[in-house]
């Protein structure tokens, strides 16, 4: 049984461990080579500042700055945009060919001509190429050199795509090339920085699965160590040097452990098999990619799971073998030595508890920083955790000296007696509780605004996107008269009060003005912007500089006044709005190539057909806007459906772990039972006392939960997310939500606590009498 | 008669197979009396007992306390005896160890619907427990414990007594002082008394003896 519950807590830990980190692992993997496939438009861009091609010393001299960039050329040929990329520089990630492959590679790089396209591609191209069905239609990709040589442009280069990596040092671009502007990656950040607090997320979540995990495995020892001092007493009394007891403990114990980590692992990689095909969907979706959805047993998982399993065995048997080492040769077996000594660690595990909240209470009020937000988190978490059965044992104390029949009275000082064996299990529960709270309290409110965020941002009915500034006024000019309004957007990365921004030109119209959440701003903000003076930035760049509404920044010598702070939930950086004007002044040559188009809803599809059929836009180029945001909530639902799994997974273990200690406690239970069986209570009226103690005691660990999860996603909403990701994110409540976790968490107690019930109720009367006879 | 056993039989089955301790015993007992129980170790005087308080029921026979067969009755009829009707002392290991010894003394008649503080109080006096009303059992020597728990069976006036070598954990003065007060007590309340025993001497004490001998009652 001992063996058995070691064994089980130890793997269900592993298990959610690695199967978190691995549907991690795998998802960033997918994530990544998804993200390849966007193509250039993923990167960063230098493109020129004066209309020029940009020339090779320039590039060189770039590279010789330090800068990892890319000579890119485009045009057209036969309607087939021909795109000539340099392989050896190029992000690994970019075109068609996966150079990882190695296949194609020889002949990618000797120039001799290999152009990549599909079949009908390559058709129109007339040339022989390597097909490649995986690309998008009327789109090729070659070697830079071939494709200078088929657009007849020798030498010149249109843009340069700056690798997502840089080099700490490196000198700046207006030194090195005064004439380029960088054009700011023009999609995938949104949902990346998305899916990367969605990492952040699950990451926390494995983290305190397995503290769950821990405290089971703990629990454990503990008493496989409990019911071993009489053998270890003997053994030590027949002349075994204590050493080598200890010795010979921890060796069994690391071997368990090392099963029980394999049985984790493998366990996970079931979990996490499940969980992937969710991930991946999204992930899909998100990207219009293909990404495996299939599993890949990473050796580094083998590894970081059997350490954490065996980390985690280290820990938890620390603790049992120094009691063991100092345990007093001749000690009398003293049937409740496990609570009296338990009422001597009280003292020591409240004021490390008080201290703990302290702590918490002084960082919350402190705490910046990623690491300070953690420590923060695990301070709230290990103190509270301590401190609970304190608060229960308070809590029963009181109802005892309230109860008013005598089986009532019995029962709350009975319940009381047993906390010391049960904390463990319901300390995991508290977490376990606390994690569903926080972490669905974190992504639901996340929900809720980015949903918000996503009306707001996702103003425009259709969303263009043109392939050069060519087919932007040909866009411009064919539709201007069939729709409500055109709003380009372009942008620039410059930076403002030293730090990188974003900056949009924006053509302001009511659409912004209806739709924009300011979280602080002047009077009539939008009619200063577009007047050229003012400037919008985003709560990024408003908690990072320091800035304030208000105050004048620089934007290339151009003084602007802030009158206005935007939330903005999908972005890492800086970003600021100013007028369309002023953008094109400062920055003539940068142009847009995205535009939202303003429409009625039911012209949307007549609009896309212009735009198909006489600018030669192909279908992907453009979005609808209903289409984004029921994505968006895509990915969000499949987010929940995972989270939610994990949230499942992590009661259960919990569940399991009230399970193995009221089955650890059955034994000990007998002699304290018998005595009210022998005096006229019926061993049924004793089973359901013992599934309504099990309920009980859960239900007084939900409640403590509840705050508790609230103060994590406060924690992780306020704290951590605001050093992650630079935004706060509101947040709001989800009664319902907690009421269902509560009826699961009652749910799981009175399942674990049945069938130790049952067992009782069905003891036989021998069983019970032996407490009695003198054989004992 | 307040107790009458009739031809009873009990087998244990164990893992080497059954073994049988009681092979047709017959007792009775009236209020008012004291009966002896004797017997080698093993010879099934507590397993016996056990079937008269209702803890265990017999394969075969009939037990009457109070015109009322046991061995008909449900788990609850046999819990509403034990509450009741019959009170038994255990050699040991008899108190709820989450409870003080007031609420010990008092639990079975509370049970029982029978709480009379004063009467627990006097009890309580006469044990001399006074002093030690508030702590708990594992704060009480071997002996205080045995008295709690005869308070205990003795204050709900339980008819039928029944105690299983009470005494035999303790030293011989301890042993004599519990005994004594114990068979005042009961002769007090006009209750049944069937006590095992090994102390010749003690049997002595009581009205009548019976020995148990090969799974019967050899008078
Ligand atoms: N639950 C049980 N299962 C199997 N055998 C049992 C059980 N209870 C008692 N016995 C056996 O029945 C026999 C009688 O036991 P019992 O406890 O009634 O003896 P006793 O006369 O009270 O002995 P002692 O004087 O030592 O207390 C013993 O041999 C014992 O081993
Ligand atoms: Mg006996």
């Amino acid at each position: 049984m001992q063996l058995f519950t070691l064994l089980a807590g130890l793997a269900l830990a592993t298990a959610l461990w690695s199967g978190v980190q691995a549907v991690n692992t795998e998802a960033r993997a997918s994530y990544d080579s998804a993200a390849a496939t966007l193509g250039e438009a993923g990167y960063d861009q230098l493109v020129s500042g004066d209309d020029q091609p940009i020339s090779l010393e320039t590039y060189v001299a770039l590279r010789r700055a330090g800068w990892l960039v890319s000579p890119v050329i485009e045009g057209q040929i036969n309607g087939v945009r021909l795109i000539g990329i340099e392989p050896l520089t190029a992000p690994s990630s970019l075109g068609p060919v996966n150079l990882a492959d190695g296949a194609d590679i020889g002949a990618f790089l000797s120039g001799r001509g290999q152009v990549y396209g599909t079949v009908e591609t390559l058709a129109a191209l007339d040339v022989t190429g390597s097909v490649a069905p995986d690309l998008a239609p009327n789109v090729a990709y070659t070697d830079i050199g071939v494709a200078q040589r088929m657009l007849d442009r020798a030498g010149e280069v249109d843009l340069l795509i700056v690798a997502p990596d840089q080099p700490l040092r490196q000198l700046a671009l207006r030194e090195v090339a005064p004439n380029l502007i960088r054009r700011a990656a023009a999609a995938g950040s949104d949902v990346g920085k998305l899916t990367d607090s969605f990492h952040l997320n699950l990451t926390a979540f494995g983290l305190l699965s397995f503290a769950v995990g821990i405290f089971i495995v703990n629990g454990a020892i503990g008493l496989a160590f409990e019911q071993r001092r009489p053998v270890v007493r003997t053994l030590r009394a027949l002349g075994v040097p204590l050493g080598a007891l200890i010795g010979l403990i921890a060796v069994e114990l690391m071997l368990m452990a090392l099963l029980a980590g394999i049985i984790g692992v493998a366990l996970g990689y079931v979990i996490a098999g499940m969980l992937l095909p969710g991930v991946a969907a999204t992930l899909n979706g998100l990207y219009g990619a293909s990404v495996a959805g299939t599993l890949q047993l990473r050796p580094s998982w083998w590894i970081s799971g059997l350490a954490i399993a065996l980390g985690g065995t280290a820990l938890a048997a620390t603790g049992a073998l120094w009691q063991l080492s100092r345990m007093p040769l001749l000690a009398a077996a003293q049937p409740r030595a496990m609570a009296m000594a338990a009422g001597r660690r009280a003292k020591v595990q409240g004021g490390l508890a008080a201290i703990l909240i302290i702590a918490t209470l002084i960082l919350a009020a402190t705490a910046q920083g990623l690491i300070a937000g953690f420590a923060m988190l695990a301070a709230l978490l290990i103190g509270a955790a301590l401190g609970l059965p304190i608060i229960l044992s308070a809590v029963l104390a009181f109802c005892a000296n309230r109860a008013r029949g005598v089986v009532g009275q019995w029962f709350w000082a009975d319940t009381r007696q047993q906390l010391p064996g049960l904390s463990l299990a319901l300390m995991a529960l508290l977490l376990a509780m606390a994690a569903n709270v926080g972490v669905s309290t974190m992504v639901s409110s996340f929900r809720l605004t980015f949903v918000g965020f996503l009306d707001q941002r996702l103003s425009s009915e259709l969303y263009v996107t043109a392939a050069d500034a060519n087919q932007a006024a040909q866009i411009t000019e064919r539709i201007a008269s069939e729709v409500d309004v055109i709003l380009p957007i372009q942008s620039v990365t410059m930076p403002i009060a030293s730090i990188p921004t974003e900056v949009f030109g924006t053509r302001i119209h009511d659409t912004y003005r209806d739709t924009w959440v300011l979280l602080d701003s002047l009077d009539l903000p939008w009619d200063q912007v577009a007047s050229g003076e003012a400037i919008l930035i985003n709560e990024q760049l408003f908690r990072r500089a320091g800035l304030n509404v208000g105050d004048q920044v620089m934007l290339d010598a151009v003084p602007l006044t802030i009158v206005g702070v935007y939330g903005d939930y999908g972005n890492p950086i800086g970003q600021a709005v100013i007028g369309e004007d002023l953008f094109v002044k400062l920055y003539p040559d940068v142009g847009p190539l995205r535009f939202g188009v303003r429409v009625p809803e039911a012209d949307v599809n007549r609009v896309r057909s212009i735009l198909r059929d006489d600018v030669g836009i192909p279908d992907a180029q453009m979005i609808n806007q209903a289409g984004i945001k029921a994505f968006s909530l895509d990915v969000f639902d499949r987010t929940f459906v995972v989270t939610t799994a994990l949230n499942v997974l992590t009661l259960a273990v919990a569940a399991f772990a009230i399970l193995m200690s009221l089955l650890t406690l059955a034994t000990m239970r007998v002699p304290q039972l018998s005595p009210a069986w022998a005096v006229g209570m019926t061993r049924a009226e004793l089973g359901r006392l013992e599934v309504i103690r099990a309920v009980l005691l859960a239900l007084l660990t939900a409640v403590i939960a509840l705050p508790l999860g609230l103060a994590l996603a406060w924690a992780l909403l306020a704290v951590v997310n605001v050093a992650a990701f630079g935004w706060q994110l509101p947040m709001y409540l989800f009664p319902w939500d907690y009421v269902r976790l509560f009826g699961f968490a009652v749910l799981a107690a009175a399942i674990a606590s049945l069938w130790p019930a049952i067992r009782l109720a069905r003891t036989p009367p021998a069983g019970l009498l032996k407490v009695f006879s003198n054989e004992r | 008669m307040l107790l009458t056993a009739t031809d009873i039989h009990k087998t244990f089955h164990t893992a080497d197979g059954p073994f049988t301790v009681l092979r047709g015993v017959d007792l009775a007992l009236e209020a008012g009396e004291s009966l002896a129980l004797t017997g080698e170790s093993g010879s099934g005087k507590s397993t016996l007992l056990h079937l008269i308080g209702g803890l265990d029921t017999p394969d075969q026979g009939q037990i009457m306390i109070n015109s009322a067969d046991i061995a008909a009755m449900d788990d609850n009829g046999r819990a509403a005896l034990r509450r009741g009707t019959v009170g038994v002392v255990f050699q040991q290991f008899n108190l709820i160890p989450s409870l003080r010894v007031a609420d010990n003394i008092a639990f079975q008649s509370r049970l029982a619907g029978r709480d009379d503080p004063k009467w627990n109080a006097d009890l309580a006096d006469r044990m001399g427990l006074t002093a030690h009303l508030r702590k708990y059992p594992e704060q009480l020597s071997g002996g205080q414990q045995q008295r709690v728990a005869i308070a205990r069976t003795l204050a709900p006036r339980p008819k039928l007594v029944l105690a299983d070598e009470p005494t035999g954990n303790l030293d011989e003065a301890t042993a004599d002082d519990v005994m004594s007060l114990m068979l005042d007590l009961v002769a007090d309340a006009g209750a049944g008394l069937l006590m095992v025993t090994h102390s010749i001497a003690l049997a002595e004490r009581l009205s009548r003896r019976v020995h148990l001998r090969a799974g019967q009652v050899a008078a």
